[in-house]
C-alpha cells in the first residue's frame, strides 16, 4: 500500500482528501503544516504528498523546497492542492519541484486524474 | 439549491435519462443548468428545481436532461487514443505522405472542443518532427451550442484539471480570471463545423484519421453500421479509424479490422477497400444500399 502525507492546515479539507485517497488505496498520515510534515518526512518518506500552499509555521513552498533538500527528498511525488489558482503561483511551486497541481475547489474526479498523471495510480 | 432539492434533480435524472449523479456533482449541476435557468428567466437553480417541481414545463425538462446528458469532455480522455496518435497514427502518417506532407483529421464527435484540442497539443508536442507538414483538424458536432464553445477554446478551472499535465496548462493556456484558454495558434488549427452525422457527410473530403468517440453509443445498431459504412468510403486505404472505449466494429461492419493488440485502433480492411465492387456487395447484405 502506498503512504500518501496530507499536508493542510484546514481538518475538514484534510477529512475530504483522507477518504478520497484511502478510496484510491493510499494509506495516509496528515501534518497541520509544513513543519510537521518536513518532521514527518524525517521519519518516513511517504509515496506522495498532497500539499496546501497557505499555512501556518511553514507554508508549502519553503516545506517542499526543504524537503527536496532532504536525504531522499526527491523521492516523494508531491502534488499541491491549493486555492493560489494563478499562472505565477503554479510556476513557481513546479520550479520549486511539485509534480502535479491542484487548484481548489477539488473533487475525486480532479484527484484521481492527477494522480494518474503522475503515475501514483 | 438544498439538499433535497439536488435528490429532486438527482432522482429526475435516473427517471428521465438513466445518468446516475453522485453526491459531489453540485458544481457540475450548477455549471450545466444556470444556463438553462437564465434562458427560461430564472434566477435560481431553486427556483430551476422549483419551477420542475410545479410540472407541467416539458420544455423545461428536456432541457435540463439535455444539458446534463451532453457527453463529458475531458482532455486527453482515455488516454490510449492519445498515445496511438503519438506513436503510431503519426509516424505511419510521416512516412506515408512524406510526399505530400499532408495530413487530415476528423474528429466526428468534438463536442466542447477538448478532443481536437489534444491532437493540436500533441502534434505542438512534435513539433520537431511536423515542422514543414500542414495538418488540417476538423471538428464537428451536432450542437452548435458546444461548437461555439469549442472555438472559443474557454474552459474552466474543473475542465482544465481533468486529464491535462499542469504543465501543459502552463504551455498552452492563457488564465483569465478563473478561465482558461487555449493560445491562439492553437486555435487557429482547428476548423470547426455543424454536422450530424446521420446526415450525409461525403461533401467534407478525405480523411487520413477519423476519431469518432463515445458517439456510436447513442444509435441503433442499423445507424451505427451506416455510419460507419461511410466513413469507411472517405478514407484512404492507410487511413484509422478511433472509436471510444467501449465501442467496437465488431459484429457491425468487415469495412474495419481492429489493429492488433491496439483497443479502440482500426483500419481498413484491405480487400473492402481495394475495389467499390465488394464494399457494395457487403453493405447489401446489410440491408442498405
Amino acid at each position: 500500500m502506498k503512504q500518501c502525507l496530507v499536508v493542510d492546515d484546514s481538518s475538514v479539507i484534510r477529512k475530504v482528501a483522507r477518504r478520497i485517497l484511502e478510496d484510491l488505496q493510499f494509506q495516509i498520515t496528515e501534518a497541520e503544516d509544513g513543519q510537521q510534515a518536513l518532521d514527518a518526512c524525517r521519519k518516513a518518506m511517504p509515496d506522495a504528498i498532497l500539499l496546501d500552499w497557505n499555512m501556518p509555521v511553514m507554508d508549502g513552498l519553503e516545506f517542499l523546497t526543504s524537503l527536496r533538500r532532504e536525504p531522499g527528498g526527491e523521492k516523494p511525488i508531491v502534488v499541491f492542492c491549493t486555492t493560489e489558482n494563478d499562472v505565477a503561483h503554479i510556476a513557481r511551486a513546479i520550479r520549486a519541484g511539485a509534480n502535479e497541481y491542484i487548484m481548489k475547489p477539488f473533487d475525486r474526479e480532479i484527484v484521481e486524474a492527477k494522480f494518474q498523471e503522475v503515475g501514483l495510480i | 439549491m438544498t439538499p433535497t432539492e439536488y435528490d429532486f434533480l438527482k432522482r429526475f435524472l435516473k427517471e428521465r435519462s438513466g445518468l446516475m449523479l453522485s453526491d459531489d456533482k453540485q458544481y457540475l449541476v450548477e455549471s450545466r443548468l444556470v444556463p438553462v435557468a437564465r434562458k427560461n428567466g430564472i434566477d435560481t437553480l431553486s427556483g430551476l428545481v422549483q419551477a420542475m417541481q410545479r410540472g407541467g414545463n416539458a420544455v423545461l425538462s428536456n432541457a435540463v436532461v439535455e444539458a446534463m446528458t451532453t457527453n463529458e469532455s475531458f482532455f486527453f480522455r482515455d488516454k490510449t487514443p492519445f498515445e496511438h496518435f503519438n506513436n503510431i497514427m503519426l509516424p505511419a502518417m510521416l512516412e506515408k505522405r512524406a510526399s505530400s506532407r499532408s495530413v487530415k483529421i476528423w474528429c466526428a464527435a468534438a463536442s466542447t472542443g477538448q478532443e481536437p484540442y489534444s491532437i493540436g497539443i500533441c502534434l505542438k508536442e512534435a513539433a520537431h518532427k511536423v515542422a514543414g507538414w500542414r495538418f488540417r483538424i476538423l471538428g464537428t458536432d451536432l450542437s452548435s451550442e458546444v461548437l461555439e464553445k469549442a472555438k472559443a477554446g474557454i474552459y474552466s478551472q474543473f475542465e482544465v484539471q481533468r486529464g491535462l499535465p499542469i504543465q501543459m496548462l502552463l504551455k498552452y493556456f492563457a488564465q483569465q480570471g478563473d478561465l482558461w484558454q487555449i493560445n491562439p495558434d492553437l486555435r487557429a488549427m482547428i476548423e470547426w463545423r455543424k454536422l450530424n452525422l446521420l446526415e450525409n457527410f461525403s461533401h467534407l473530403g478525405e480523411f487520413d484519421i477519423v476519431f469518432c468517440r463515445n458517439v456510436l453509443i447513442y444509435f441503433d445498431q442499423q445507424t451505427k453500421i451506416d455510419i460507419l459504412q461511410r466513413i469507411a468510403k472517405m478514407m484512404p486505404e492507410d487511413g484509422f479509424l478511433v472509436l471510444g472505449a467501449a465501442e467496437t466494429v465488431v459484429g457491425l461492419t468487415d469495412a474495419f479490422q481492429p489493429v492488433p493488440g491496439q483497443r479502440g485502433l482500426y483500419q481498413l480492411k484491405q480487400a473492402a477497400s481495394a475495389t467499390a465492387a465488394p464494399r457494395l456487395a457487403m453493405a447489401s447484405s446489410f440491408g442498405l444500399k
